[in-house]
């Protein structure tokens, strides 16, 4: 029988915080590199901690960037795996997965502006997310962000506007960590854990 | 905009919460995760769990704690003392902790703040810096959970700050000795000094003993988020009330909301007002 949702293993340190939060939730998600086993699943999360450029040679590594690029079925990004689901990053100049088109941009600090923009800040729907039934505040770590363009449903401010949620066809993203944002992040994971 | 943060921290002793006055005798407070749990709860940001035994010791943070508060928890945490290689913190964040602080190890080793940051991301390497004024500057301690073994480093609090930036630090918790244990408010002036050095966030430590202290940490400091342990064990300060007052002055906070029912209904699976296949 296929998974109802695997957790992809692109390395990184949250792994497990994902995997313990939706065990949280009353669903067991499995951490694999199998290509087979991902394409076959129902739903898919590509976690992502530190640089793009680090997850994408993993994923190339692992052979995983063309069943990544062709899944049909709900994925969704966190952190930096949402920057790779963009066209470009420019962390790294790396060439990412390229389903969503755009690229994604180092935040610009300011005096009284820190980066790395990390912390709790407020999600605002722009666009229409099944992700989502509320605006709240989540928790974020990131130094790089895209655009809030048209294909974001969710942005967040920290100096400019950014995309804190992105939606292109079955590839969902967050720049926010859900599985550290408390009740409310924990919604968006259970929300998504119901997608088909 | 991005809020301030509200930080309890947990100082952590053979496996249990415990309170100390100026470094000196512990008290134990309660369990890990009740404590944990209850923060959570009660609206707090973040957690630092500050194994206070392990770095005078030398022995690694007892990664089993780690994994219970990581299944547990969904606010992020920071685990402090005794991480001294890139091994171990390996074995706290692979544990499920999103950040790991060094203090004394950084210290007597600087490099591991490169270590770190480039195997892990500056976003989970924090420098924890113990400082007390002496002599016209602030001077860093080391060792200070030990109090035969504890004393000054030998570096001055800005030239550190400045250093660990460098080598990739993400974020600075900086315990003012001098202030610390006694609740008569945050060191304003040592707090300024360290905002001005630090382009990273900063977090305020040592002496938080009622509501208008946080504030003047926020206000006049500029500080990201600021820490805090009796108060709160304590119970002085309930998180709760401390957040309604700050947001009531003006300062970014993430609102204090009581669990919602139906929405724990819905991490169940049953909140009637989600579609069961959303489009």
């Amino acid at each position: 029988m296929n998974d109802a949702l695997v957790i992809v293993d692109a390395g990184g340190a949250n792994l497990g915080s994902v995997r313990a939060a939706f065990a949280r939730l009353g669903i067991d998600a499995p951490v694999t590199t199998d290509a087979a086993r991902i394409a076959a699943a129902e739903r898919v999360v590509l976690p992502g901690v530190g640089a793009a450029a680090t997850v994408m040679s993993r994923l190339r590594e692992l052979g995983l960037v063309d069943t990544i690029r062709s899944l049909q079925q709900p994925l969704l990004g966190i952190c930096v795996g949402m920057q790779v689901l963009y066209k470009r990053c420019e962390e790294g100049e790396v060439e990412a997965l390229g389903v969503i088109p755009g690229s994604v941009r180092a935040l610009a600090g300011a005096p009284g502006l820190r980066v790395p923009h990390m912390g709790w800040n407020r999600v605002r729907r722009c666009g229409t997310s099944p992700l989502l039934d509320d605006d709240g505040h989540a928790y974020f770590v990131h130094s790089y962000a895209a655009d809030a363009d048209e294909r974001a449903v969710a942005d967040c401010e920290h100096g400019t506007r950014f995309a804190a949620v992105v939606r292109e066809r079955n590839f969902h993203g967050v720049q926010f960590h859900p599985e550290r944002s408390g009740e409310w992040g924990a919604h968006v994971l259970a929300r998504f854990a119901r997608l088909s | 905009m991005l809020t301030r943060r509200i930080i309890p921290c947990l100082d952590v002793r053979d496996g249990v919460v415990v309170k100390g006055v100026r470094f000196g005798a512990h008290v134990v407070v309660g369990a890990i995760e009740d404590l944990a749990r209850r923060y959570r709860d009660e609206g707090a940001d973040e957690l630092v769990l500050y194994d206070i035994t392990a770095s005078p010791e030398r022995r690694r943070v007892d990664v089993a704690w780690v994994e219970r508060v990581a299944a547990s928890l969904d606010i992020p945490f920071c685990v402090a003392g005794g991480i001294s290689s890139v091994d171990d913190a390996r074995a706290v964040l692979s544990a499920g902790a999103d950040k790991v602080s060094i203090n004394s190890p950084a210290l007597a080793r600087p490099a591991l703040v490169d270590e770190l940051a480039r195997e892990f991301g500056s976003q989970c390497v924090v420098v924890g810096v113990d400082s007390a004024w002496r002599d016209g500057e602030w001077r860093t301690h080391r060792l200070t959970g030990d109090p035969s073994r504890s004393g000054e480093s030998g570096r001055s609090l800005l030239a550190w700050l400045a250093e660990v930036q460098d080598r990739g630090a993400g974020e600075i918790v900086l315990n003012c000795m001098g202030s610390d244990g006694v609740r008569n408010g945050y060191d304003i002036a040592q707090l300024r000094a360290a905002r001005d050095a630090c382009r990273v966030p900063l977090v305020a430590s040592g002496g938080a003993g009622a509501v208008e202290h946080f504030a003047a940490a926020f206000e006049q400091a500029d500080v990201d988020g600021a820490l805090a342990a009796s108060v709160f064990h304590s119970g002085a300060i309930a998180i709760p009330t401390l957040k309604r007052a700050l947001a009531s002055r003006g300062i970014a906070i993430r609102p204090y909301q009581p669990a919602n029912p139906f929405t724990r209904h819905s991490r169940e699976g049953r909140n009637p007002s989600c579609p069961a296949t959303p489009s």
